[in-house]
């Protein structure tokens, strides 16, 4: 078991230098090998699910005094959504890549990027989660100016430039804490802050970590990268960048730090709420406006993050079991919708809803993925969508927090006007003329498509198994009453 | 005549030879003296820069293609990783420090750590070339205004 965690980030580490070596002479490669390794992460991933956590110790030093992987059921979770969208998007990407010229550069950052994530959900060590946070950002701006047109590389500078300033602040939140424990090992930091408590410095890189993790997690006001790189980006790309990216190094490393390493302060917790009720609302009617359907897509991601935080921000049992479920359908349900924003950019050539209409009938596979996502999404009944929703609702009224609640569901309301305007302009209507010769995407992207369209219906009708097997030893893995859980994991005390 | 003047080809042809060597011994004493993989890869990339300033960048290219960067950039990083593996396969831990370490503050000791550096030394001389080769071939695209 512990060589397959650690296999999780080995594998597409080895794999994207390998692929690069190789591909020099046999281009194919890329291809076989990046499908071989998703499938081999994604196997890994759900065979860790459920099991006792593990502690691996890099080099064979012992924590807090060298760097170490753990594995709890919050990292279970994290890996399998990484994973398991992260297959689906190489699948896709054999056909879809075939539009750009380096498939094999592609899959090389890909498979990079799948690293880093792997790797932050992965590790015990404060400045590794900043290298590995820094592997798969670095990447991305790579993946997000891949097509060297104009506005891909505007977007990929800008996302380069605000994530490198939220990077820098992550490594001064991290050099400030190792400066008040004199340690970077994040069960140690947990211990030694246990003792003393929070003083000004520790408030302070809390802060610094608060403004990083958001900017990654594009928490509106620190958005402003998130609908341009998110849109410019190739699709498969988009959709790993949505649908788990800004998960793992935003949601992700906020809760593990909030929650696991700096004693819970409800100030925070409430900075966060707020944060996240902003860019629910904010990221909900900025998409209503939208023509570009990548770009809406991409505020309606901001809006669902909100959703996110705002169930993290609660601290009770419920509201992270939401927040946690939220994060899992989302990266199924916004991968499938931006797989299929690909495809209909691929038959069509635009990306403008006023261009599309009546897609439906050329296209019925993606046109089906595209309403089931939607629907999910929306929170329509039984997909998975409308669950994680109603459990954070739910749990914002039972911890007494009754205006975000009711914002909560305003937003909700907002979300179905979207997507009900993605659907009648994109699938329905009348078919122009240009588009009568548009062809369904070949089998590699539909089939992608089906499985995350039949994933979105599974995870809702799946919630009691999914519950009770992952979601609430994740929640439980956070919301440690006596807080000692995690350092007892790590530290074995 | 491509590149700089007589005298600045001159003295770089003497110096090159040095600050190659200088490189390589900082890779090579990395585990005994301060420096390291990635200073001495720093330096190794220099030689190469110095040849594609004074002579031109047709002249450093004939001494080291963009390919063959591009190879021992990757070659160097997929070697660290292996080492890492062996320690993995070895041990049960990745990065493990496996061959036996010698005695200390000789040349060969350290296990693992020198080939850890030569490593590191290839993979950052080789990429940071790249780079610089990189960067030296695009230009800026002119508009129609300043065509004009």
């Amino acid at each position: 078991m512990e060589n397959l965690a650690l296999g999780t980030i080995a594998a597409p580490l080895g794999s994207a230098i390998l692929i690069l070596i190789v591909t020099k002479w046999w281009k194919r490669f890329a291809d076989i090998w990046a499908t071989v390794v998703g499938g081999f992460t994604l196997v890994a991933s759900i065979l860790l699910i459920g099991s006792e956590p593990i502690v691996y110790r890099m080099g064979g030093w012992a924590p807090p005094w060298g760097i170490c992987l753990v594995l709890d059921p919050l990292s279970e979770l994290m890996l399998l959504v990484i994973n398991l969208l992260g297959f689906f998007v190489t699948v896709y990407s054999l056909s879809y890549m075939e539009w750009y010229t380096n498939k094999p550069k592609f899959f090389a950052l890909f498979l990079l990027m799948m690293a880093g994530m792997n790797g932050v959900v992965l590790t015990g060590d404060m400045f590794n989660l900043f290298v590995f946070l820094e592997i798969a950002s670095l990447a991305s701006y790579g993946l997000v100016g891949f097509g060297v047109e104009a506005e891909e590389l505007e977007a990929s500078f800008k996302y380069l430039i605000l994530g490198s300033i939220a990077s820098t602040l992550i490594l001064f939140g991290v050099a400030i804490i190792y400066s008040v424990t004199g340690s970077v090992n994040m069960a140690d930091i947990s211990v030694f802050l246990k003792g003393t408590g929070n003083n000004a410095a520790v408030l302070f890189a809390a802060v610094l970590f608060l403004a990083g993790f958001a900017t990654k997690a594009a928490l509106v006001p620190f958005h402003a990268w998130l609908p341009d790189a998110h849109p410019s980006a190739p699709a498969p790309v988009s959709a790993m960048l949505s649908g788990v990216l800004v998960k793992a190094l935003g949601v992700y490393a906020m809760a593990r730090v909030f929650y696991n390493v700096i004693p819970v302060d409800p100030i925070f917790l409430k900075v966060i709420m707020v944060l996240g009720v902003i860019s629910m609302l904010v990221g909900g009617l900025l998409a209503i406006g939208q023509w570009d359907i990548k770009r809406m897509l991409a505020y309606s991601t901001i809006s669902q993050i909100g959703y996110i935080f705002l169930g993290l921000s609660l601290g009770t049992a419920l509201g992270l079991v939401g927040a946690i479920f939220h994060l899992l359908n989302h990266s199924t349900y916004k991968g499938l919708l931006f797989l299929c924003s690909g495809s209909i950019e691929k038959a069509t050539g635009s990306r403008d809803m006023r261009e599309f209409g009546g897609l439906s009938k050329r296209m019925p596979v993606t046109s089906i993925a595209t309403s089931i996502g939607a629907l999910s999404i929306s929170g329509i009944p039984p997909f998975a969508g409308f669950w994680s929703k109603l459990i954070i609702i739910i749990a914002c009224f039972r911890a007494g927090e009754i205006v975000p609640g009711i914002i909560a569901v305003g937003v909700a309301f907002i979300t179905i006007s979207y997507y009900v305007k993605l659907q009648k302009y994109t699938l329905f209507g009348k078919l122009p003329d240009k588009l009568a010769k548009v062809k369904e995407s070949p089998f590699a992207m539909s089939s992608a498509m089906i499985i995350l369209a039949v994933l979105c219906l599974a995870l809702g009708l799946g919630y009691p198994l999914l519950n009770s097997s992952i979601l609430s030893p994740a929640a439980n893995s956070l919301l440690d009453t006596t807080g000692w859980g995690y350092i007892t994991n790590v530290l074995g005390f | 005549m491509e590149g700089m003047t007589k005298i600045v080809k001159t003295v770089a042809r003497l110096v090159i030879g040095f600050i190659l060597l200088y490189g390589a011994s900082i890779v090579i004493y990395g585990h005994i003296t301060p420096g390291g993989g990635f200073a001495g890869g720093v330096f190794i990339s220099i030689a190469y820069v110095l040849i594609m300033l004074a002579f031109s960048k047709k002249v450093a290219m004939r001494k080291l293609s963009n390919f063959a960067a591009s190879l021992s950039d990757n070659l160097g990083a997929f070697s660290f990783f292996i080492i890492g593996l062996l320690g993995s396969i070895f041990s049960g831990y990745f990065l493990y420090n496996f061959i036996n370490h010698g005695t200390p503050f000789r040349l060969v000791s350290a296990g693992t750590i020198p080939l850890s550096n030569i490593a590191i030394g290839v993979k950052v001389g080789a990429s940071l070339y790249a780079i610089l080769v990189a960067l030296s071939i695009y230009g800026r695209v002119l508009t129609e205004k300043e065509e004009e």
